[in-house]
């Protein structure tokens, strides 16, 4: 009924169709002030002064506060620690404390009754600042002894995975090829940039926080931390939220500065950040520069990987420390065959914004270096692309497939089924050999067509998750878990899962999601991880419930608990279907003194926490076909297709809606966004005026096919991410389309792959000057 | 994101209006459709004291033929020049429903003015870019009266113009019509503003021959520019695919054009080059088809030509539609 399997209506729909939404910024509080952030407007330099009082004399100015308003305050801690790696001195202060490192890092904060005089009061800020030399490029900073961090390098550590004897087979092998790749820095950019409200209720001495995303529970935790207050003094509540994709709800510096001026002041606290401040505050993501081989043997079989990559982590270490690193190395090995594998990631600072987790980290860059790189390879070899993958696939025979490697402390075992059976169903599904065929053809006829592909490793589920599930007295079925809301329709997702086991509709089910009063933990919404871990915590969650209203339903109806059939909310014995038992009745039982005297707890309520044992490895495959104007170096995506391995899909729609705006961020990675910086560090893309998303009509139609032939074994309900399946591979598919189009035999070089870098490459494979005319079409 | 603080007024007649202006001084300033004004307000680049909103002034709405000429009021938005529905106008200056489509975004074409775009002087605007094409003049009140300035005076750098800061733009007139008109640009997506836009208008003389040209670019300087040597150049010359290239490369030759981010001076050059060739054909596709052609826009379909044809060109607007 309306369960798993089938796309219900979102029940979110309703709400969020009829202006019913609330969002952080239509949480309004009596009396509510408005915070500004002053930012730093250089890259890098050491604070002399910062004079607030002209700011402060501003009539309706509450407060401004600058570091020296913290002093003893620690600095934001990493959520994810790093086995061996000391992230202490390079993380960030709430407000920037002796030195600035990048555009837009937070030096005070203005409070005040209107958010007009609140900006009029940051400019006042006085700030006094002495400029330092900037590092702009992760590799060549990686030596760099900084003042700021206490003498300590610019390269905060490196992050290597490896397995089998690496250098011999390179030593040994055949063929060896190799190229230099960079992926560009661009992020998730919501449509809702951040936001908070904080309000102190003085007679519950308590603060209600709307607006944490993502992870709230941590920030919870480390707002108390920060403060100084206990725990339950905080309450978060949820508000809808226009989107996350990793960026939004980390603890950032404003996540400490609001509940702080909150604090301090007992008066509400609202910041609602601006796009411009966006684009410098919040996380950035994705730059890093490949140096990646790949050895051969004579039949052109993979026989290893060697990569070093540079990671360019922007101005501190926030909150997921190496996460973005260690995603990158420990998967480049990726859905082949191979042998042996040695990957290194520098994670370097410099002076930009820092870095983060954003929808697909690690895997958007290992999946288009490697994949790139194996498209060279083909030219290099005279082997086809696509036979190229199929011979190295890992296949049938080779599942489980245990890599020697151990990802976030669990051993790395891809547990999908044959990888060359999808790519083969998945080159059928898009008919991708006649969209070669068609390029083929164009290319005959003058046009600049190509086609490129991609076979994607993906990973999901990770960590542990609690739900609790109860059944009120009226048969009310509430839902709370412990990931978040970020407008991907997860209570649809965990009301159906709820649903399954009562038999009930998945609209009667409500879902309360990060509330911090109902759940002591709750891990939150990262890493395709909320259905695959948070689900199942709901799954036995509801289990518990069902148990239990057997055993009191077993009692009342003297029949065997285990042999009960539960339809409809009902339970009942199977040979006597007329005298049923709801929930409702169940639930009224279990508040007797008679059920307590069992031993058991008040109420029809049943809790769980599931902990993964390892991630889930879901895989697919991303096909593109490519025209470029030689005029003017546009391309222009002509046909797109994805498969991808889902395990089960709870609501097929949600899945497909998931991919498909995941392939398009992965594409506006790869033709459009990007964060430019000028030589001093100042940032170029401020505006969405600069930093482009792909609109409609640069967009295909896109094919996609969701495969559900390899159920995930590590969890009961079978399912794998869907989160970042759609975003991993659309760089590798969009550059080995370009490249073919320009049919070139090196690489691409770097994503994006803007007109004028289509037109240097042009350029560079006529092996004309610069001073040569164009040619027209 | 707030803008500082400033005073609003909403006069109602033109007259009014240049009062207000003069009254306010120099930091005033007037709003139009504000698809520009508010952007750079917002984020506090300019901080005008004084907003003179130009919402209740009646009578600058229109788009009328005059002779053979037309004449479009500075409050026309847009949209409303997209949508003209005069058969003698999309014949005569086809051109300009056209080049509407390619401004912006709907929600922009909405609210935005004409007037307000040639005000704003951007040298990458379509607006600005046809008014220099076509020989447009300006015609701008203020308390002492009304002017007209040709256009080729009007715009004197990027964002700066002959109208004084008392003066509003009232009307725009095109004198001559311009049949064959084609305007082709290259912008990083849809919707945006050009990087580089080229222009032209060709005609033919009874034997195929050149008979007149004019070619003008934007965003290659910091005002619309005719490319004056190879519009006289073309005269009488057979207009085949080399004379059009050899064209292309005079008009982009004398140019230098300012670096950004994100092009160079050396790219857009060399865009002009290609801009200048793909409007030259569109250009003379237009006269042998007699009007009914599109002006086509590059980036859609890469490699489209306008020699191609017509039909072609619908195909690929089609594509920029979805
Ligand atoms: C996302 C986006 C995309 C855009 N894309 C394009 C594009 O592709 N091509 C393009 O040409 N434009 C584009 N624009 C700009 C748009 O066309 C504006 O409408 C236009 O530039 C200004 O017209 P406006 O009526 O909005 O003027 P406003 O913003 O109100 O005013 C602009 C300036 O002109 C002055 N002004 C306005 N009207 C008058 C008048 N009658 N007399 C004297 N001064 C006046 C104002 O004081 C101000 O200085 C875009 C804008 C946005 C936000």
């Amino acid at each position: 009924m309306n369960a798993i399997g089938t796309s219900v209506p979102r029940l979110e729909d309703e709400r969020l169709l009829l202006g019913r939404g609330r969002f952080h910024d239509g949480v309004i509080r009596p009396g509510q002030l408005w915070m500004r952030v002053v930012r730093s407007p250089v890259a890098h330099g050491r604070i002399r002064g910062v004079d607030t009082s002209a700011a402060e004399r501003l009539p309706g100015v509450v407060s401004v506060i600058t570091s020296a308003d913290l002093v003893g305050m620690p600095r934001i801690p990493v959520r994810q620690p790093a086995p061996g790696m000391d992230f202490t001195p390079y993380l960030q202060a709430p407000l920037a404390t002796g030195f600035v490192r990048y555009v837009g890092d937070p030096v005070a904060a203005v409070l005040a009754d209107d958010p007009y005089v609140a900006e009029d009061a940051a400019e006042l800020v006085a700030l006094d600042i002495e400029e330092l030399p900037v590092a702009l490029d992760a590799r060549s900073a990686a030596d760099l002894e900084l003042e700021c961090f206490g003498g300590h390098r610019a390269e905060v550590g490196i992050i290597e995975f490896g397995y089998g004897e690496v250098d011999e087979v390179f030593a040994g092998a055949a063929h060896v090829v190799s190229t230099n790749l960079r992926v560009g820095r661009h992020s998730g950019t919501p449509l809702e940039p951040r936001g908070l409200v904080a309000e102190w209720d003085d007679r519950a001495e308590r603060m209600t926080i709307w607006g944490a995303t993502k992870v709230p529970y941590f920030n919870r935790r480390v707002a108390a931390q920060m403060i100084g207050l206990p725990e339950h003094r905080i309450h978060m509540l949820e508000t809808d939220a226009g989107g996350s994709f990793g960026v939004r709800g980390e603890f950032y510096p404003e996540d400490l500065l609001v509940p702080y001026l909150c604090f301090r002041t007992r008066r509400p606290v609202k910041w609602s950040e601006d796009r411009a401040e966006h684009f410098v505050a919040a996380n950035h993501a994705r730059q890093q520069e490949h140096d990646i081989e790949l050895a051969f043997d004579e039949d052109h079989r993979l026989l290893g990987l060697r990569n070093e990559a540079w990671l360019d982590n922007g101005g501190y270490i926030r909150t997921h420390g190496a996460v973005v690193a260690v995603l990158t190395a420990s998967m480049m090995s990726g859905p082949y065959r191979l042998p042996a594998c040695r990957s290194r990631v520098h994670i370097v600072t410099t002076n930009k914004t820092p870095i983060g987790t954003y929808r697909a980290p690690g895997r958007y860059q290992h999946n288009f270096v490697r994949e790139h790189a194996l498209d060279v390879a083909a030219t290099q070899l005279g082997a086809d692309p696509v036979e190229l993958r199929r011979r190295n696939l890992l296949d049938a025979t080779e599942f489980p497939h245990r890599r020697a490697i151990h990802i976030f402390g669990s051993p790395m075992v891809l547990d999908g089924k044959d990888h060359l059976e999808h790519f083969d169903k998945a080159l059928a599904s898009s008919e991708y050999q006649a969209w070669r065929e068609q390029a083929r053809a164009a290319r005959e006829s003058g046009r600049l067509v190509g086609t490129g592909c991609a076979f994607i490793l993906e990973k999901a589920g990770l960590g542990y998750d609690s739900a609790i599930v109860d059944v009120d007295t009226t048969g009310a079925v509430r839902v709370a878990m412990g990931g978040a809301n970020v407008g991907q329709g997860i209570e649809t997702v965990m009301a159906q899962i709820t649903a399954e086991e009562f038999d009930v509709p998945a609209e009667s089910v409500k879902v309360v999601l990060s509330d911090t009063d109902i759940l002591p933990d709750g891990s939150g919404t990262f890493a395709s991880r909320t259905t695959v871990v948070g689900g199942t915590a709901v799954k036995q969650a509801a289990e518990a419930v069902v148990r239990k209203a057997r055993r009191v339903a077993g009692v009342l109806l003297g029949a065997d608990p285990e042999e009960l059939r539960v339809e409809g909310g009902t339970l009942f014995a199977p040979g006597d279907p007329d005298k049923r038992l709801t929930l409702a009745e169940i639930a009224r039982v279990c508040f007797t003194p008679a059920h307590l005297r069992n031993g058991e707890e008040p109420g029809l309520i049943g809790r769980s926490t599931y902990v993964a044992d390892g991630m889930t490895y879901p895989y697919g495959a991303h096909f593109a076909q490519a025209e470029i104007d030689p005029g003017t170096g546009q391309v222009r995506l002509l046909r797109y297709a994805i498969t991808y391995e889902i395990g089960r899909a709870v609501h097929p729609q949600l899945v497909r809606q998931q991919i498909l705006g995941g392939a398009v961020q992965g594409i506006g990675g790869a033709l459009f966004e990007e964060f430019r910086y000028s030589e001093r560090g100042e940032p170029q893309s401020i505006t969405l005026n600069d930093y482009r998303w792909p609109r409609a009509s640069d967009i295909p139609e896109i094919r996609l096919d969701v495969f559900e032939d390899s159920p995930a074994p590590g969890n009961p309900l079978g399912v794998r991410g869907a989160g970042e399946g759609g975003t991993a591979g659309a760089g590798a598919a969009v550059a080995n389309a370009v490249r073919d189009a320009l049919q070139l035999t090196g690489d691409v070089g770097a994503l994006p792959l803007h007109p004028e870098r289509v037109k240097e490459l042009l350029r560079r494979r006529d092996g004309g000057d610069a001073d040569r005319p164009a040619r027209d079409a | 994101m707030k803008p500082a603080r400033f005073a609003y007024f909403q006069p109602d007649s033109v007259d009014e209006a240049v009062a207000c202006l003069r009254e306010n001084g120099g930091e005033a300033r007037v709003l139009a459709g504000g698809q520009s004004l508010l952007v750079l307000m917002n984020r506090r680049q300019i901080r005008p004291t004084a907003l003179v909103d130009l919402k209740r002034v009646r009578g600058l709405d229109y788009l009328v033929r005059d002779g053979e000429g037309l004449r479009i009021g500075a409050l026309t938005r847009h949209i409303d020049i997209e949508n003209a529905d005069d058969p003698q106008i999309r014949t005569a200056f086809g051109v300009l429903p056209e080049s509407a489509r390619l401004i912006g975004h709907l929600p922009i074409r909405t609210r935005g003015t004409f007037g307000g775009s040639i005000a704003y002087a951007d040298p990458r605007a379509e607006w600005c870019l046809l008014a220099v094409l076509l020989d447009a003049e300006v015609v701008v009140v203020s308390e002492d009266g009304s002017r007209t300035v040709p256009a080729k005076d009007f715009f004197t750098g990027a964002h700066q113009s002959a109208a004084r800061w008392d003066e509003i733009v009232a009307e725009v007139r095109f004198p001559h019509p311009a049949p064959n008109a084609a305007l082709v640009e290259f912008g990083i997506q849809q919707g945006d503003l050009p990087v580089v836009a080229a222009s032209a208008a060709v005609d033919l003389d009874a034997r195929g021959r050149i008979a007149s040209a004019r070619i003008a670019l934007g965003g290659v300087a910091d005002r619309p520019v005719r490319a004056n040597g190879a519009e006289k150049a073309a005269v009488g010359s057979v207009p085949d695919g080399r004379l059009l290239d050899h064209l292309a490369q005079l008009a982009s030759k004398e140019l230098d054009p300012p670096a950004d981010p994100r092009t160079d001076g050396h790219d857009r050059k060399e865009l002009a080059t290609v801009l200048v060739a793909r409007a030259l054909r569109a250009s003379i596709a237009r006269g042998a088809t007699a009007g009914t052609g599109a002006t086509p826009r590059t980036g859609a379909t890469p490699g489209t030509s306008a020699t191609a044809g017509t039909g072609r060109q619908a195909d690929h607007q089609k594509a920029e539609d979805r």
